[in-house]
């Protein structure tokens, strides 16, 4: 089969991009491979993991379980988007690093992007509601705990200073 | 790049859609949510030739609460949408039960019912609450129109009645009816993981407390939702007892005959029915709420 290729115009992180992909390329695979925003996880490539999770219109959403023709026209946002080059973290990043809430680091785009927008829907959750909403990311090293910490700081901190 | 290749095109309009499956056939698959679709087409179990995007067709997705005594979900209707719409999961409370065990709140932002219901997956929750609450799905196909009823829209593993032009584009679930309560249960390897087994629960009273209809339905115990309905003959007629509930339960376990996977037997399975089926119907019956 002939390789089927399509024009497509999204914006990430606020910059707009126009690019050709072919139908077949995910998601996650085009932002990684073509934009050069590798701070998105590849893991199981099967919704399984979270790994990959980013901001399709400011919802979470696998984004190997999406192709990057399908982002025609919407708004992206990624782990490099959560805070300025050189700036301050984001008040999440700054919980994590605080209570030790990744070792090898390879699951914590997915989590950040997850919880950054689970905390702005939900600001005052309680621990169980916290260990629900990152149900859908698989962490291998830390057993969660230092997380959870991390989470319910995060939450509090971003209630003083929204 | 995962998939094999494709010829990917976005529908502009349900004709539109429709015209393109009934030129592919089953070469064509429609991609909406696509959190079972694509998968399958990473690990390449899934290879269709023609993927016709219908997520621009807003016109399939929404909750209709105009009609009384029923709720019209668009196909297109994401999950999300569906945990997000107080009055529908007072109208059918299964959902509000159901929605949180299907995977995770990514997945929920993306999947949508009807790609969910064609899909069919036997451990699927909401096959099963179609099945037990006897709702009707609305077909389409470039040829015309067809509703069918739950019972008999789910055909196999991951098989449906939908024939290769078709379309499911909306269901039509009945609202819960007055002094009746809803429960489903089921019991998974992990939080979001597939279910080992599933129950859907409908206990419906007569102004004496006595049973006039239960609705139940399996899920993960066959290769297709079973209704177990007619295992709870014995309740009806009577005011609800712990000794019918434990009949029923051991009726529905030798109605059923699961297949068992690497996570349980087909005795663990049929045991852990049981116990749900015991469970859901105790609490739909204490969810009845007099004053409804």
């Amino acid at each position: 089969m002939q390789p089927d290729h399509h024009e497509i115009e999204l914006t990430v992180n606020g910059t707009h991009y126009r690019r050709t992909v072919e139908s077949r390329l995910l998601l996650c695979d085009f932002l990684r491979h073509e934009l050069g925003l590798a701070g998105t996880h590849v893991g199981c490539e099967h919704g399984v993991c979270g790994a990959c999770t980013i901001l399709l219109d400011g919802d979470p959403v696998r984004s190997c379980l999406m192709l990057a023709v399908q982002a025609n026209g919407h708004t992206l946002a990624t782990v490099e988007g959560l805070a300025p080059a050189g700036g301050e973290l984001h008040p999440l990043q700054q919980a994590m690093h605080a209570h030790h809430g990744l070792q090898c680091g390879y699951c914590t785009p997915g989590i950040l992007m997850t919880m950054t927008a689970y905390l702005t829907e939900h600001p005052s959750p309680s621990e169980d509601e916290v260990r629900e909403a990152l149900s859908g990311n698989l962490c291998r090293c830390t057993g969660y705990q230092n997380i959870v910490d991390a989470m319910m700081d995060a939450a509090a901190r971003m209630r003083e200073a929204p | 790049m995962k998939p094999a290749s494709f010829k990917y095109v976005a529908a502009s309009s349900l004709d539109h859609a429709l015209a393109l499956k009934a030129e592919h056939g089953d070469e064509a698959r429609f991609l909406a949510g696509g959190q079972s679709l694509i998968p399958a087409m990473n690990f390449r179990l899934a290879r269709p030739s023609v993927l016709v995007d219908i997520n621009a067709l807003t016109g399939l997705a929404g909750i209709d609460h105009s009609e009384t005594g029923q709720v019209r979900v668009g196909a297109l209707t994401r999950y999300r949408a569906l945990e997000r719409d107080r009055d529908f999961l007072t109208s059918c409370p299964l959902f509000a039960d159901a929605l949180p065990h299907i995977a995770h709140p990514q997945i929920r932002n993306r999947g949508t019912i009807g790609g969910n219901l064609s899909h069919a997956d036997p451990a699927s929750e909401l096959p099963a609450l179609a099945v037990a609450m006897q709702a009707d799905m609305r077909i389409r196909s470039a040829a015309g129109g067809r509703t069918v009823a739950a019972s008999d829209f789910f055909a196999g593993l991951l098989t449906t009645d939908l024939a290769s032009d078709e379309m499911l584009v909306d269901i039509t679930f009945p609202v819960l009816a007055p002094r009746s309560g809803a429960c489903f249960m089921e019991i998974a390897r992990r939080r979001g993981d597939f279910a080992i087994a599933g129950a859907a629960a409908i206990v419906t009273l007569d102004e004496e407390r006595r049973c006039t209809s239960v609705r139940l339905a399996l899920c993960g115990v066959g290769e297709t939702p079973v209704d177990a309905s007619a295992a709870t003959s014995l309740m009806i007629g009577s005011r609800v007892t712990g000794e019918a509930i434990d009949a029923v339960a051991a009726g529905v376990r030798e109605l059923i005959a699961p297949s068992g996977n690497v996570h349980a037997s087909p005795d663990y399975q049929r045991h852990v029915a049981g116990v749900l089926v015991q469970r859901a119907i105790r609490t739909a019956h204490q969810r009845i709420s007099h004053a409804a």
